[in-house]
């Protein structure tokens, strides 16, 4: 299949799972449904790609903080301070995918208020 | 969300005693009460911390003794030397002066994670509005601190360009400094506020799901987290700080150049 058949097929796919949305009005109820099913795939997929991706970039600094430790163990006071802050700051980014999925699957701000 | 609690009954008790005298004064200037609780949970709890560190404070100052100090002047005065350590390991002896405001923010945040530890009681940590409210009061104090230690004009030339640049470079800085400055109050209070609620949320569902013993290591998680955060917290007010003040002493003429302690990483 050439490339511009696949992004065709998948447009349409797209336009599809959003049917309920050329339904001006009439489906308010379903348009709540649609886009509560949406927040909560986007929520569980962005929790887990984001969680997965802070994971990978905590465990470099940790290896090299190790490696670290190992080659001079004289500096591993300072080896410590700087892996906390580095697994810290790591982390934080986590932590806003995280509050955006809390806002998405709880809150859902954009389904129309009955 | 739905109520996944029931109310706190030392939140009742305050708003029984206390309720009707705010309702009063708050309607008096003109704000209507939304919910049944006037005061709400996390005031609570905030009103809990100043009543505890306030009655620890005047209990240990009763008991200060130089000779023979007892065990928890020992361990306060750690706590102090400890934040004044980090003081002068990033800012030097200059840094003392800050100490009352970062280690009581150090305090009171350590004290509200652990709060939500404690049955009958939640984190005032976990509500956006406190954790906000800390954030916002170490922006404006550092960013005091460092219009008073520089002088506004200094001050702003540093958000302009970094000491040695050329002076055109800020067509490109201003911005990115702006909005990394702005960008600092939300990663601090989104950071303490996401590990302190995500972590009651999960011991919430632990226990809405076995409520014997498999909470336990969630709950010791926290305590670890709980700790962890707060020191993040003033270890990261102790670097703006830093970063706002101490660029002063380039052009010292006794020829130290760079301030004492270390410098910090680009933290965002």
């Amino acid at each position: 299949m050439s490339k511009r058949s696949v992004l065709t097929f998948a447009f349409m796919l797209v336009a599809g799972f959003a049917s309920p949305l050329y339904a001006q009005g009439a489906g308010d109820s379903a348009l709540t449904v649609e886009i509560a099913k949406w927040s909560i795939i986007t929520a569980g997929f962005a929790l887990g790609i984001g969680a997965g991706l802070a994971a990978l970039g905590q465990g470099r600094a940790v290896a090299a903080a190790a490696e670290g430790i190992a080659r001079n163990p004289g500096a591993a006071g300072d080896i410590r301070g700087v892996l906390l802050l580095g697994l810290v700051l790591i982390e934080s980014l986590a932590i806003y995918v995280f509050v955006i999925s809390l806002i998405l699957f709880f809150l859902q701000p954009f389904s129309p208020k009955a | 969300m739905e109520k996944l609690e029931h109310p706190l009954w030392i939140v009742q008790i305050v708003n029984a005693v206390l309720g009707p005298l705010v309702r009063t004064v708050g309607e008096a200037m003109g704000h209507h009460f939304t919910s049944h609780d006037v005061i709400p949970v996390h005031m609570v709890m905030v009103l809990l911390i100043v009543a505890f560190v306030t009655a620890l404070c005047v209990f240990v100052r009763s008991r200060l003794s130089v000779e023979s100090p007892g065990t928890l002047q020992i361990v306060l005065e750690d706590g102090v030397g400890a934040v004044r350590g980090l003081l002068d390991e990033w800012i030097g002896p200059k840094g003392h002066q800050y100490l009352p405001l970062v280690a009581t923010l150090g305090l009171f945040i350590l004290l509200g994670n652990y709060m939500g530890l404690v049955p009958g009681l939640t984190s005032p940590t976990s509500s956006i509005n406190v954790t906000l409210g800390c954030a916002i009061t170490t922006w404006v104090y550092y960013h005091y601190q460092g219009i008073r230690a520089q002088g506004i004009v200094g001050y702003v030339k540093h958000f302009w360009a970094p000491p040695g640049a050329p002076l055109w470079i800020g067509i490109v800085y201003f911005p990115i400094e702006i909005i990394s400055h702005a960008a600092r109050v939300m990663s601090l209070s989104l950071r303490l506020f996401g590990n302190i609620f995500g972590e009651e949320l999960v011991i919430l569902v632990l226990f809405s799901l076995v409520p014997f013993l498999i909470p336990l290591p969630m709950m010791f998680l926290g305590l670890v987290t709980g700790l962890l955060q707060a020191f993040i917290f003033v270890l990261l007010s102790i670097i703006y700080l830093q970063g706002a003040v101490a660029v002063e002493h380039h052009e010292d003429e006794h020829g130290h150049d760079a301030p004492s302690g270390r410098q910090a990483p680009a933290a965002a």
